[in-house]
């Protein structure tokens, strides 16, 4: 239970989360892919916060920044509020049974898309649809299989 | 549930509480987007920060960039054989429209100096692939496999070997990134070929469709018109093939025409595309009165034509320097729509 393999595992997820935001799907898919990285730092967030701090969650969203080419802190700055929040409700959340945590995942990310719905319109964007907020969805529904997968992978080192 | 950490410290006393640690960040983030939008410091932050996320986009890519390399070795004589016999045809085709192509240019010239406008200069060309990987689905945006060590610049034009593919918004150390010509964010100056009517191409966020919002009822433009760059605005060159028009309703209670073309670059299909450094014209054509959302252009055209012959200079030596970016960026923001760069 030493933070130094929480770390290596918080890393290699990272890396992973990364990877799937930018690997290439069919337009379809595409429209409703679920903010991964986001999805990792709301985890490591709920069940490490001590570890991670909210400065991971804050390198996470710079280099979200770089990586899809927004303006450079924009999802810095949602990353932190949503890691905030996190952060501050971890041991609530994670009390709570998993239909209800997905609720409270959506939550989450619908306020992270809110912030980058909120930052766009400051700047001018006018291009928006409903297809906007589908990855909130998609990525809520995906959040027991992230647990599972995630709880079942750190198993050995808790 | 499992505890993560060994986190002993006590509770009281263990540096910033939450919140502020929270108001900090915020506030640094914040810093970094108004400089970023503002301004030209962050370039080389992010180009390092590029340069530093570079592994993974260049994993992504890598898979089809190698299967890509492993077809182009493998494929058999016959097909090679078959290809090259092809290309053979096509090459004769293509010198036989150039020899006329010739003729023209020279003739063309001749009317230019005749009205004592020069003529553009294409400098260097630079095929440039498309990285396989997916940016942001709202935005049209790719990643280009050439960068600062290239020489590439902010608002560099790209072509297609259809038409006009897009511009450069972001230059990384070894990845640039580029706005297509179809973003809702972008739109390009354009001339219509049959009239000469000049007015202003968006992209809708479809890739397969421009809009002309521009356009009264009045204007003379029809289906099927070619659509080309006007070379107003200073970013692309004249008389590339933009689009061709598919749709065009006048109606008699709106003050604007519905207008729509189709992009002839092969927006979807395309892996590779070519980014070229050219020199305007220095003496800019008379502008018979433009429709009101070309007079900014205008007003800035003369601005950076001038400007325009530094182009080639800052594509020779790679650092960049700041006076060049500051009248790249004026040039581009001057033909996107509203920030092309964000």
């Amino acid at each position: 239970m030493s933070s130094r393999s929480v770390f290596i595992y918080i890393m290699l997820s990272t890396v992973i989360a990364l990877l799937l935001t930018i690997v290439p799907m069919p337009q379809i898919i595409n429209m409703g892919r679920p903010d991964w990285v986001l999805i990792v730092v709301i985890y490591w967030s709920i069940n490490a916060g001590f570890v991670t701090g909210l400065m991971y969650a804050w390198c996470c969203g710079l280099l979200l920044d770089i990586l899809v080419g927004t303006l450079l802190g924009q999802h810095a700055l949602a990353f932190v509020l949503v890691a905030t929040l996190a952060q501050h409700f971890q041991f609530r959340i994670r009390m709570f049974p998993i239909m209800n945590q997905v609720f409270i995942v959506l939550l989450l990310i619908l306020i992270y898309k809110f912030m980058l719905f909120w930052i766009d319109g400051i700047l001018g964007s006018t291009f928006s649809s409903w297809l906007r907020w589908l990855p909130a969805v998609v990525g809520a529904l995906l959040w027991p299989l992230i647990v599972a997968l995630l709880d079942t992978s750190t198993r050995n080192i808790r | 549930m499992a505890r993560f950490g060994s986190d002993t410290r006590p509770i009281i006393g263990r540096g910033p509480s939450l919140v502020a640690r929270f108001l900090l960040l915020s506030a640094i983030s914040i810093g970094l987007m108004v400089g970023d939008h503002r301004s030209n410091y962050l370039t080389n932050v992010r180009s390092l920060l590029s340069a530093s996320i570079y592994p993974i986009h260049w994993l992504m890519d890598a898979p089809f960039s190698a299967t890509r390399w492993v077809i182009n070795n493998l494929t058999d004589r016959e097909q090679v054989r078959r290809e090259n016999a092809q290309l053979t045809t096509q090459v004769r085709d293509l010198q036989v429209s150039l020899q006329t192509l010739a003729a023209l240019k020279a003739e063309n010239l001749r009317l230019l100096e005749l009205g004592e406008a020069t003529q553009e200069v294409t400098k260097k060309r630079l095929i440039a692939e498309i990285m396989n990987v997916d940016l942001d689905p709202l935005r049209h945006r790719v990643l280009l496999n050439k960068g600062q060590t290239d020489g590439i610049f902010k608002g560099q034009p790209i072509l297609d070997a259809h038409g006009v593919f897009g511009q450069i918004t972001q230059v990384g150390r070894y990845t640039s990134e580029a706005i297509l010509i179809t973003d809702p964010e972008h739109g390009i100056p354009v001339r219509v070929n049959r009239s000469g009517l000049r007015t202003i191409a968006t992209g809708t966020g479809d890739l397969n469709q421009l809009d002309l919002p521009y356009l009264t009822g009045e204007a003379d433009i029809k289906v099927g018109d070619l659509l080309i760059s006007s070379g107003l605005g200073g970013v692309f060159p004249a008389g590339y093939p933009v689009g061709v028009v598919t749709k065009m309703e006048r109606n008699p209670s709106e003050t604007f025409a519905t207008v729509e073309a189709k992009p002839l670059a092969k927006l979807d299909s395309d892996y590779e595309v070519m980014l070229i450094w050219y020199q305007a014209p220095a003496i800019e054509p008379t502008i018979p009165t433009p429709p009101a959302a070309v007079a900014p252009q205008a007003n800035q055209s003369s601005e950076t034509h001038s400007s325009a012959s530094n182009k080639p200079k800052n594509a020779s030596k790679p650092p960049a320097d700041t006076s060049n970016k500051k009248t790249n960026t004026s040039s581009s923001s001057s033909t996107a729509k509203s920030k092309p760069t964000r």
